[in-house]
């Protein structure tokens, strides 16, 4: 353990509401209580994703801290109220990460970023963020602790609710606690930017990117991994491609953020009849080759939505007390 | 095909009822697409669990998601449950189609001809495939195009794609790619009530919950997957195989000494006979990370103590290297003829000890046990061998195995890492779960399968035990077709 431990508990499976279960997260029940609505707050760096919610709804925020760090078993548990950048420094003293990359890391909780589920820029190369949540303790809409996961890094004992849980804006239980997937911080990492005709063909090009954006004109790259491997490709890219160092990726348009086939992005360059026409009129526009995320100046249009959401959340919160006036779709 | 050896237990046993459900099913699938409780149907009556097998009632081979649908909504008019099915490679009798007293009998809807690879975008590296197309299959067909299929369970040259979505599969080289959850980003599903619907999408964030991630690992019982469209990844440039004898396990895979020298018998690998245990580690990516990474692996390994540690020089002898590895359950079958496989996973911290322990509760039952697994994801797979024939063993082999689930649990483990829940562990589900948790999951069922007809009785644990399960009478090895491992 390489962290100070605030609030631990062991890492056993534990009857909810009984021993086990940290004093944190039972204060955090019983705020939730079993009635009345209820939401929850992180950051609020991302409150109005799904709807911006009611106001005069009593606010609960999930605990903070309680972060145990196991390095060799690449799991770290956190409080689902911690930042971000408290957890990435816990884990960078180890030389690990976790990587949940939102914009603001001094801002943005742990939990809030498993409830928005947005992936970060470097999803490219670590996948997404549903793929970091090995086990979350949760207050469901009873107010009730529930376990979904566990602290172990295989596992297919029953239905998949973690999964469920991200992306979900806190409507269908309030995370209080989670362990995530840690892996070795990269020893090197470089941006570098320049011109290119066609950036997903520089992406299947490159050895594993962690990231490839463009935003109509310019691609940034950012390649991670052992230095003569990073050296080499920013070299080959530099003087290949005229590609010069930067120090980061540009910054993104936060007024829309589209979901669209990767492969649907070669119509960003040109006037189409497709509906991402729609993001290359409406100004600055950063998108994310090989994934299909576009960081946008005009938000992106409601998609059509199966019948089988609304009953999830019917089966989860049959009263409607968790986060109401906001929904994922 | 282990089955036919039972051709002479084959029966009918159709009566009125199951006339007509027969001739309305070969009307809309055809006749050769449906058989109804004779010969042919008897080889789905188990799956390569040493679980007690159970005759399907009517069995389905569709072809299209049309036909899917067909059989879905013809079942759901006469009453009946639904079991799919995949290639039977299932290890906790996922797909045995024993359903709770009470129930109608069940329609096997089985997936094999749906093995069509349907579109390949190279450019984006995904590929939509049916669910019967064999896993070692769809990475030999986009090999050419420098892409590959990354789970690797070991009964990849029989186990389908539709099977490893059911049960969210592993392998060796899920340790640094994640499962296969992590490589399934949309899903055709045929809903128990018959609707066709689309879970996830080839877009990074589909609208709605994360369904997709839901569907993964459900066994079959929130409905058929018809067409999946899979994450292919581009071979890595550089790889290394090194095997390391006589240190305890760090990485990714291990065999222990019994193991070894069964697996030496049969292969020829040129594992080291006198080693207590040998290790497989693989590294792969850039040319100088990999350099890196085995170099740092074999002095780790050097530095504990490893009698021998070899880098595989080629292709060839890496090849050799895996072919030992996945072929050990063959090995095995020419020490004892019958076994009991489990799956458990421990943090990677505790493997040691479980071992230790594992072994002990096997020696005092008098029994044997051979360890080959996923060390790297303190994934385990004690294999208990023993002879059916001697008075009492199968007792004992049940009360080892109930004892393995308990050693695990109590050291922060889970019940299974990859080979499911099915019928076989449905009774330790509250060992790790409370009442609350499994609630959780049972709402999830409810939505997809309101009435219980998809699969019932598998996955989440009844009211009561009811008699539904008789584990563990002994599969023989003799049963089982070659290169089906975990």
């Amino acid at each position: 353990v390489s962290s100070t431990p605030i609030e631990t508990e062991a890492l056993v499976a534990a009857p909810p509401n009984g021993p086990g279960w940290s004093e944190a997260l039972r204060r955090f029940a019983d705020q939730v209580g079993p009635s009345g609505p209820v939401r929850v707050v992180g950051g609020r760096t991302h409150h109005a994703v799904g709807g911006i919610g009611d106001s005069l709804v009593r606010e609960v925020r999930a605990p903070s801290g309680g972060i145990v760090h196991e390095p060799s078993e690449l799991i770290v548990r956190s409080g689902a109220g911690t930042t971000v950048a408290d957890l990435n420094s816990v884990l960078a003293a180890a030389g690990q990460q976790c990587a949940l990359d939102p914009a603001d890391p001094h801002r943005s909780t742990v939990g809030g970023v498993l409830c928005v589920g947005w992936s970060g820029l470097r999803r490219l190369r670590y996948g997404p963020v549903r793929d970091l949540l090995l086990e979350a303790r949760y207050v469901t809409a009873e107010g009730l602790l529930s376990r979904a996961g566990a602290p172990v890094v295989k596992n297919v004992t029953g239905f998949d609710v973690c999964r469920l849980l991200v992306g979900s804006l806190g409507t269908l239980g309030l995370i209080g606690e989670v362990v995530l997937r840690c892996r070795p911080a990269p020893p090197m990492a470089r941006w570098c930017s320049g011109t290119v005709d066609d950036p997903a063909a520089l992406r299947r090009k490159l050895l594993q990117p962690s990231s490839v954006l463009w935003d109509g004109r310019t691609t940034w790259a950012l390649l991670e991994g052992h230095r003569d491997d990073v050296l080499a490709e920013v070299d080959h890219l530099r003087k290949g491609l005229g590609f010069v160092e930067t120090a980061g990726p540009p910054p993104l348009p936060t007024a829309g953020r589209w979901s669209v086939e990767p492969g649907a992005l070669r119509h960003l360059r040109a006037p189409s009849d497709h509906a991402l026409d729609a993001v290359r009129r409406a100004g600055p526009f950063v998108a994310e080759i090989g994934i299909g995320t576009v960081h946008a100046s005009v938000a992106a249009p409601a998609r059509p939505i199966d019948g089988l959401n609304a009953r999830i959340r019917l089966a989860f919160d049959p009263n409607g007390r968790l986060n109401p006036g906001r929904s994922p779709w | 095909m282990w089955g036919r050896s039972r051709r002479a237990r084959a029966r009918t046993h159709a009566n009125a009822g199951d006339d007509r459900f027969v001739a309305e099913l070969r009307a809309s699938l055809g006749g050769s697409a449906v058989l109804d409780g004779t010969t042919e149907s008897v080889v789905y009556e188990r799956d390569a669990s040493s679980l007690d097998p159970a005759r399907p009632g009517v069995v389905v081979l569709p072809k299209t998601t049309d036909d899917v649908v067909a059989a879905v909504q013809i079942a759901r008019r006469h009453g009946r449950t639904i079991v799919p099915r995949g290639a039977g490679t299932g290890l906790t009798g996922g797909a045995i189609a024993r359903v709770p007293d009470g129930t109608a009998p069940p329609v096997v809807i089985v997936c094999t001809r749906m093995n069509q690879i349907l579109e390949v975008d190279a450019d984006e590296r995904v590929a939509w495939v049916q669910p019967g197309v064999l896993n070692l299959d769809l990475s030999k067909h986009v090999a050419s195009l420098g892409l590959h299929y990354a789970p690797d369970p070991s009964s990849q040259q029989s186990c389908t794609i539709g099977g490893n979505v059911a049960n969210n599969s592993g392998g060796p080289h899920c340790l640094a790619q994640g499962i296969t959850s992590a490589h399934i980003i949309a899903i055709e599903v045929v809903l128990p009530d018959g609707r066709v619907t689309v879970l996830g999408g080839l877009d990074p964030d589909p609208a709605g919950y994360d369904l997709r991630g839901a569907f993964v690992g459900s066994e079959g019982t929130l409905g058929i997957a018809t067409k999946i469209a899979v994450r292919l990844l581009p071979i890595a440039p550089d790889v290394r195989t090194i095997i390391a004898a006589q240190i305890l396990p760090a990485a990714l895979e291990m065999m222990d000494a019994n193991c070894v020298r069964a697996i030496e018998d049969w292969a020829q690998a040129g594992l080291p006979r006198d080693a207590g245990a040998v290790l497989l580690v693989e590294v792969e990516g850039p040319q100088h990370g990999v350099a890196a990474d085995a170099a740092a692996v074999e002095r780790i390994c050097r530095a504990q103590g490893a009698g021998h540690v070899r880098v595989a020089a080629n292709a060839t002898e890496r090849a050799l290297l895996w072919k030992a590895r996945k072929s050990a359950f063959g090995a095995i079958a020419n020490l004892q003829p019958n076994y009991d496989l489990h799956d458990c996973v421990v943090p990677r911290g505790r493997l040691a000890d479980v071992l230790d322990e594992v072994t002990k509760v096997v020696e005092a039952a008098d029994l044997t046990v051979l360890n080959v697994f996923h060390a790297g994801d303190g994934n385990l797979h004690p294999l208990v061998i023993y002879d059916r024939r001697v008075p009492g063993v199968v007792e004992r082999v049940h009360e080892v195995a109930r004892r393995i689930v308990e050693i695990c649990v109590a050291n922060g483990g889970v019940l299974t890492g990859e080979h499911g829940i099915g019928l076989e562990k449905r009774e330790f589900m509250g060992l790790v779960f409370s009442a609350v948790d499994l609630d959780a999951q049972e709402r999830l069922r409810s939505v997809f399968d309101p009435d219980r007809v998809c699969n019932p009785g598998k996955v989440l644990p009844s009211g009561s035990r009811c008699g539904e399960l008789h584990p563990g009478n002994g599969r023989a090895f003799a049963d089982l077709p070659e290169g089906l491992w975990v």
